[in-house]
């Protein structure tokens, strides 16, 4: 084991583990945010520069500071390293400066895109950003495209994390997905525009940390925060079974893989648990989950109410 | 003062190009020295003691990244010469390839075998179609004649060498971006660590190095590292390939010793022969387009008035305050009437253009960078835009996941430090902009 300390508080953990997971471990708000990191998708992580730290002390070896500030989910911890997070106003400067670039070309389309209440761009330019644009020049924009029956690539508001090209390669079998073009040009494409048909693919939907990939079952039914989110669970021969219903009443609006604090899915869904069966007898409804609600949405809104009443509105 | 040629000694001797007339010049004597004569890690220490450092651009020790390489057992470990040349300014690798191939595949064999690399490629920028060929018909030569493939001068030791052509973006000069294309795959660079001495090309030890670096090692090797370190000064050893352009007398690819006054090659009929058209220099870009911009009066001395040499320390003296970089020894120089606003948006398009997308600061910010600039240029500025331009490069560079980050970032930020007065103008003067030159110090009257 080695120790690290971050913002002061000291934690012991695997040799190799990444800053960002000793963070974790430690949690809390010197947690760094993390857009493009996904702890189960193979090489995702060090693009969208929101988890930056400062080390102050590399190791117990090599005292020194590191010169640059660097990506806490892919640097890995040394014995007696100190890292600094909400501690060093560097870091929140960069932070700040982070945000504002994946902002200034991302449409502000809130009202209308399903996302909102649940998206992590939401969420970091609620705590890290500035009320105020400084970019005044035309906002670069895509041809929406479907991809498939089930899935609507909106690439105006992708930041280029790269998780569902992730998703796509490590989860489902022929890869049809990828990256085009370069610079900010660059875009998700499924190459000529061929449709993602396998039974995985609904799984990129959650891995978007925005509203670039969205569910075309539930488009427009209803903002994320009328929904009981319920988790559920039934017989599956393709993946675990275990989801997330989201409910209105007695009825099934939508099903999510299960997400943890971080947004992250722990076991990945098929497409027929989530798109096809949208019916509460197809369900066995095991109770409410507690959803970590930081988004900017909650903020003012949905205390928790006494007895956490499962189909009633409340934050759970 | 003539120069002591190291690589272009004989450049010009016709048929050069041919495995004959190279070998009669003295051609792979080096390959015979260290195959027959020193054990690979003997080959090494001689690069080291050499004090050659990296003529890519960052100027690192070669004979120390060498000695970096992870030697795992039974891993095959590679060498990867960086012939992506796509910097701005800078076409000195194009000249020694496609004037003396024989040269590079000489210095290829040499570090191979100092790796101990059974495979090396020479990664080369796709817009260098022809020299691909070039390349290609060398290293078919030096097959021929016994210099590569198996057991080579009955030495044991065996080795083959393959050119791999890229697609055209600079991108995939950045190292670890070059390893990724050449495995066939989008050319984004890779997030480190891990460092490709312990995992690059498919996960194996590798080094990357210019092609200067490489064609320095075969006289290093023949002539002794004394020999070579006794030309330059301190730790600026040996010789550069300077590619000089814009408004010269004599632009070209000049072999310096390095050490040689900046002054000497603006001015001197040996290397750029002074400003065309006998107007004043006005500011140098000396080392590729990433590297800081410094007027005139900087470039020829320091802040503290010593001559500016062209050596790795003289140029950086200063810092970014007051200094800039030899980087890849891409020498761009500019007259009185050249519109240094017009430059830095030329430059920050090249980025843009250029970013492989994939960290936020620089995808977004060489964009906006440019759009800012494309404004100012265009008599649509305001006063706040400057000081928004200072800022957006303070806050892309070093928050990147590769250099071409803070490539984007320089350029920019030492304009505005430099020629602020010139930024502003272009804003009091949105009109007048756009019929002339701010000139010097907004005297001169050249009409665009
Ligand atoms: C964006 C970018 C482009 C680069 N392009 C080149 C290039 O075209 N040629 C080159 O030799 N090095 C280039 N480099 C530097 C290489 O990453 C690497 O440092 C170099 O090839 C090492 O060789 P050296 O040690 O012999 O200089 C580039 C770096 C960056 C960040
Ligand atoms: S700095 Fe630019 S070029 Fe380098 S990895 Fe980031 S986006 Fe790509
Ligand atoms: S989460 Fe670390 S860089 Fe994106």
């Amino acid at each position: 084991m080695v120790k690290v300390k971050i913002d002061g508080f000291e934690i012991e953990v695997e040799p190799g583990s990444t800053i960002l997971q000793a963070a974790r471990k430690i949690g809390g708000d010197i947690v760094p945010p993390a857009m493009c990191y996904y702890s189960s998708l193979k090489g995702s992580g060090g693009k969208c520069r929101t988890c930056l730290v400062k080390v102050a002390k590399s190791s117990e070896k090599d005292p020194r500071p590191m010169p640059k500030l660097v990506a806490s989910c892919s640097t890995p911890v040394q014995d007696g390293m100190e890292v600094e997070n909400i501690t060093n106003p560097g870091v929140l400067e960069a932070r700040k400066a982070v945000v504002e670039f994946l902002l200034i070309n991302h449409p502000l389309d809130c009202p209308v895109c399903d996302q909102a209440g649940e998206c992590k761009l939401q969420d970091l330019a609620f705590e890290h950003g500035s009320s105020l644009t400084r970019y005044e020049e035309e906002r670069r924009t895509f041809d929406k495209i479907d991809i498939g029956p089930y899935i609507q690539l909106h690439m105006n508001r992708c930041i280029l994390c790269y998780r569902c090209v992730y998703t796509a390669d490590q989860l489902t079998d022929g890869r049809v997905h990828g990256v085009l073009n370069r610079g900010d040009a660059a875009e998700i494409g499924t190459y000529i525009e061929n449709s993602i048909e396998n039974d995985m693919s609904g799984n990129m939907i959650d891995v978007c940390p925005v509203g670039a990939l969205t569910d075309k079952t539930f488009r427009f039914k209803s903002r994320v925060w009328f929904l009981n989110p319920m988790d559920a669970h039934r017989d599956c021969d393709c993946c675990s079974g275990k989801a997330t219903v989201w409910m209105f009443g007695n009825e099934i609006y939508r099903v999510t893989a299960r997400k943890d604090e971080y947004g992250e899915v722990a076991e990945f869904i098929c497409n027929t648990c989530r798109f096809e069966k949208k019916d509460t007898a197809d369900w066995v409804i095991e109770g409410p989950r507690h959803i970590e609600r930081t988004s900017v949405i909650s903020q003012n809104h949905y205390e928790k109410t006494a007895g956490d009443v499962p189909g009633t509105m409340q934050d759970n | 003062m003539a120069t002591r040629k190291i690589l272009l000694a004989n450049d010009h001797i016709p048929g050069i190009q041919t495995y004959e007339v190279y070998r009669r010049q003295g051609g792979y004597r080096s390959v015979e020295k260290a195959l027959k004569n020193m054990s690979p890690d003997d080959v090494v220490e001689e690069v080291k003691r050499s004090g050659l450092r990296g003529r890519g651009g960052a100027g690192f020790p070669t004979g120390m990244k060498w000695s970096f390489l992870a030697k795992p057992e039974g891993v095959p470990r590679y060498l990867l010469c960086n012939a992506d040349e796509s910097e701005p300014g800078t076409f000195k690798d194009r000249y020694l390839m496609e004037r003396i191939p024989h040269l590079l595949v000489e210095g290829m064999i040499c570090a191979s075998y100092a790796l101990g690399c059974r495979a090396s490629y020479i990664y080369i920028r796709g817009e260098y179609k022809w020299i691909v060929k070039i390349l290609e018909r060398a290293i078919e030569e030096a097959y021929a004649n016994g210099w590569l493939g198996e057991n080579i001068l009955g030495s044991g030791y065996s080795l083959d060498l393959y050119v791999a052509p890229g697609a055209g973006a600079y991108i995939c000069g950045e190292e670890t971006a070059l390893i990724e294309s050449l495995e066939g795959k989008r050319g984004n660079p890779r997030i480190k660590p891990p460092f490709p001495a312990l995992k690059g090309l498919w996960d194996c030890p590798t080094v990357v190095n210019n092609v200067e670096s490489i064609c320095a090692v075969a006289p290093v090797i023949n002539d002794g590292a004394e020999a070579y370190a006794a030309v330059g000064v301190g730790k600026s050893t040996g010789t550069k390939l300077i590619s000089a352009c814009g408004n010269i007398n004599n632009p070209g690819v000049y072999e310096i010793e390095l050490g040689l006054p900046v002054e000497e090659f603006i001015y001197s009929d040996e290397y750029c022969g002074g400003i065309k058209n006998g107007k004043q220099l006005k500011a140098v870009v000396p080392g590729g387009s990433s590297v800081p911009i410094l007027p005139a009066q900087l470039i020829l001395k320091t802040a503290n008035g010593e001559n500016r040499l062209l050596t790795y320390e003289s140029l950086a003296d200063g810092g970014f305050q007051s200094g800039s970089m030899l980087g890849s020894g891409g020498f761009i120089v500019y007259d009185e009437d050249q519109c240094i606003v017009r430059n830095t948006w030329n430059f920050s398009r090249f980025y843009h253009h250029e970013s492989c997308g994939q960290c936020s600061p620089c995808r977004e910010g060489t964009g906006w960078m440019e759009k800012v600039l494309h404004r100012l240029e265009h008599g649509h500025g305001r006063m706040q835009d400057v000081d928004l331009l200072v800022d957006i490069a303070s806050k892309i560079e070093g928050n990147t996941i590769c250099p071409l980050g803070d490539a984007a970032a320089w350029p920019v930020a030492s304009a505005i430090r430099h020629f602020r007065d010139e930024f502003e103008w272009h804003v009091r003067e949105p009109q007048l902009s756009q019929q002339r030159n701010y000139g010097l110090a907004g005297q001169t009257l050249a009409t665009v």
